[in-house]
């Protein structure tokens, strides 16, 4: 039966999550986009949160909490209202959990899982090609059969806190199918290039990581291509709803700011021209959640949903460009300036266009 | 819980009222768009045949008491239904005989007694329309400004003023024993405070129906203009108190009406916009065009990605009208919603259907399809029941906690 009413558990876990947001991530985004560094210690406030560990089982030390797509969904929203590269950045962990949860064998979870379990640990995946043609459905970066096992060779970038990751999940072409690997970032052949200096997301620690003749054995693959396409699907649920927090974010910012801000003797909010734009965004914003919690809530059934997956982050990152872009507008000059975090907002927009693979539910 | 499945009720419903689209609505839609101002008048008893006694709008007493019992769906199925009809053809389903706007009004501000009164009759007997006067040939939007007066003379309150735009006028006023709900005001030195509706019943001597308008589309429902002419009804027509209150309570009364009616009118547009892309993706296909939504941006035509564009606006559309509709059904105020959902819908099956247009070039443009058709009939979600630029100024008044006076 439709219904749009949260759970009492997914209410309870928006409120703490959107509460942490509030407290410990919104007050410190401005300096973390300048310093382009997170505070150590935040990541573990955020492991505290059960970001990660909620959802691994309990045989290896976790909640063994279901992994639904729509709580996912609700909890990415508030974090990133809070800030998307903090976000971006306690979500980190899952790249690698996540995706052995999904598809890892009995083996993989059990050996790769449980210290994620007892604390914050870093760990990534390694999604996105340095190409304009990148495309999810064929992969540049390639494995191929050698010795039993698997040698992969390619480039990738955007790969979140490689330098200090233990693993790295990497999705590679085998043959004519996409295919993902576990690969040590010790394991002779993988560099991790230069941190990566972005338009957004600053705080966010990227690099560039190459793989050259790199040597893993077998029992490193993870799930099969259709394995690969329902992570794929949960990471741009994840990556929608990061934009509908951000863009919320900026709504409220430009919202309270046309109340405030004094011009022609009104407030700038009763123009016309500037209460369509805010109301243009709340639109927008509820039909970007509308159409993410529907896709959600499709694979939380099990069904094949990557048509509306993929129309769901194309909306939401479009709302969430147009609803940035027309906050720092309604702001004028003052928008412009790094002292208002709207214009951060949408430097940080922009990326989603590129984004693949770098936040899951 | 967020759930996304439409109960099985629903689903059936829907499935037979696609028949009904199907079968009985496709197959005249462009005779009666082309044979303006006739009536399908075998539609029509088909349609009164199965559906006598069915409203439009929402009876807010009975849904609080229904959500207080437990869930009910009556307004989402009203949407899913009405989306249907819709798909079939948005003017044929305009003409069916029922309460119409006038019923929802007198659902929305009407006593227990006046319910039964107006409403009972469309139970059964022959065709009955009921159809609702605001627009006047000066003010639209502006509904506060209108100035038909009503005056109360002994047992009577006595009507003149001018009102357009009015739909299934001509059914409601004259061709059948239906009712006009009529806005007027009873003090105009009052301003919004003096604005009642009244129910008018057809063929009262002072209501005449002077012309019916000829339009770009939705050309099987009649559009009527209707002058009252010291037109007397008793006193007990007035839907809501006589009373002129200080400050806005009575217009914000009348007002209320739309937040029933809005998520319907949005979902008649998502019938045609649905009926648009469904008819657009099928002739592509046809054409060997394959909409590839897994595939690399940078591989995507400007075809594909502009069909994934309205495909997602005609979701997004559809799934704030439903949460308009469930809001109802919930008991929940739905002020806001509702005004999104139509402000949304009306401007995505406008983009929707003119794109759908473009996309089969000249063959949709040909009357020979009845692709041009549903563009034409989709402009008017975009426009009545509160154009698209009245309902961003609700929602707008609304986020910003503004009144109509801080914000016009």
């Amino acid at each position: 039966m439709f219904d749009l009413e949260m759970t009492e558990d997914q209410k309870l876990i928006h409120d703490t999550v959107a509460s942490f947001a509030k407290a410990e991530i919104r007050p410190i985004a401005h300096d973390c986009d300048e310093s382009g560094t997170i505070p150590p210690g935040l990541a573990e406030k955020g492991f505290e949160l059960g970001l990660v560990h909620s959802a691994i089982p309990e045989e290896q030390g976790g909640y063994g909490e279901t992994r639904s797509a729509v709580t996912g969904a609700i909890v990415a929203e508030e974090l990133a209202w809070g800030d998307l590269a903090i976000a971006m950045h306690l979500l980190t962990p899952r790249l690698l959990v996540y995706p052995l949860l999904e598809a890892g064998s009995a083996q993989q979870i059990a050996q790769v899982l449980p210290p994620f379990a007892l604390g914050h640990q870093v760990a990534t995946a390694a999604v996105v090609e340095p190409r304009f043609d990148f495309d999810t459905t064929r992969f540049t970066t390639t494995a191929a059969a050698k010795d039993g096992g698997f040698v992969v060779n390619g480039a990738k970038c955007f790969v979140p806190l490689a330098d200090e990751s233990q693993t790295i999940l990497v999705l590679a072409q085998l043959d004519e199918e996409p295919a993902a690997f576990l690969v040590p970032r010790g394991a002779a052949g993988v560099s991790i290039g230069e941190r990566e200096k972005n338009m957004g997301v600053k705080a966010l620690a990227t690099y560039e990581v190459g793989f050259e003749n790199v040597q893993v054995p077998a029992s490193a693959r993870v799930g099969d291509a259709a394995a690969i396409s329902r992570i794929l699907n949960r990471s741009r649920i994840a990556l929608g709803a990061l934009a509908i927090g951000m863009a919320r974010a900026a709504s409220d910012y430009a919202r309270d700011y046309a109340k405030e801000r004094k011009a022609f003797g009104v407030a700038i909010a009763q123009k016309q021209a500037i209460a369509f734009m805010l109301a243009e965004m709340a639109i927008e914003i509820d039909a970007s959640r509308l159409l993410l919690w529907e896709a959600a809530w499709m694979l939380d059934q099990g069904k094949e949903a990557t048509r509306e997956c993929v129309l769901a982050k194309r909306y939401a990152s479009n709302a969430c460009l147009k609803i940035t872009d027309n906050a720092v507008q309604v702001l004028g000059g003052h928008g412009y300036v790094r002292d208002h975090p709207v214009e951060m907002w949408l430097r940080n927009a922009r990326g989603f266009s590129s984004f693949e693979g770098m936040a899951i539910v | 819980m967020i759930d996304f499945e439409l109960s099985e009720s629903i689903v059936n419903s829907r499935q037979m009222i696609h028949m009904v689209a199907e079968q009985l609505m496709r197959p005249i839609s462009r005779e009666y768009d082309e044979r303006e101002h006739e009536k399908p008048t075998e539609f029509l008893e088909t349609m009164w045949k199965v559906s006598a006694g069915t409203s439009f709008g929402a009876d807010r007493e009975a849904d609080k008491k229904a959500a207080a019992s437990g869930p009910k769906e009556s307004n989402l199925a009203s949407c899913v239904n009405i989306e249907e009809l819709s798909w079939g053809d948005a003017g044929l389903y305009l003409s069916i005989p029922n309460p119409g706007l006038g019923g929802a009004a007198v659902l929305a501000a009407g006593t227990a007694e006046q319910k039964q009164r107006f409403l009972a009759p469309f139970k059964g007997g022959e065709m009955k329309w009921g159809a609702m006067a605001i627009t006047e040939p000066h003010c639209g939007s502006d509904s506060a400004a209108l100035q038909t007066t009503a005056v109360r003379d002994g047992d009577d309150w006595v009507l003149n003023g001018t009102k357009i735009y009015c739909t299934s006028g001509l059914m409601a006023a004259e061709k059948s024993d239906g009712f006009v709900v009529v806005w007027a005001t009873v003090d105009k030195t009052a301003g919004r405070a003096g604005i009642k509706s009244f129910v008018v019943p057809a063929h009262t001597p002072g209501m005449k129906v002077i012309k019916v308008e000829n339009k770009m589309g939705i050309r099987a429902s009649d559009t009527a203009m209707i002058v009252f002419e010291d037109c007397r009804i008793p006193l007990d027509n007035i839907l809501g108190s006589a009373e002129v209150q200080t400050g806005n309570e009575g217009f914000k009364g009348a007002m209320a009406t739309f937040d029933a009616t809005r998520p319907l009118v949005a979902a008649s547009a998502l019938g045609i916009g649905r009926a648009a892309l469904d008819f657009a993706r099928e002739a592509l296909e046809r054409a060997g065009v394959k909409i590839r939504y897994g595939a690399a941006a940078s591989t995507l035509t400007a075809l594909e990605r502009d069909f994934m564009e309205i495909e997602s606006e005609l979701q997004a559309a559809r799934l704030l009208t439903w949460r308009a509709a469930w809001m109802m059904d919930r008991g929940k105020r739905n002020n806001l919603e509702a005004s999104m959902a139509k402000a949304k819908a009306g401007l995505a099956v406008t983009r929707v259907t003119q794109k759908a247009v473009e996309f089969l070039g000249p063959l949709g443009y040909s009357r020979k399809l009845l692709l041009e058709k549903w563009m034409r009939d989709a402009k008017i979600n975009d426009i009545f029941e509160g154009t698209q630029q009245i309902n961003m100024l609700i929602v707008a008044r609304r986020i910003l906690g503004y009144s109509s006076k801080d914000l016009s």
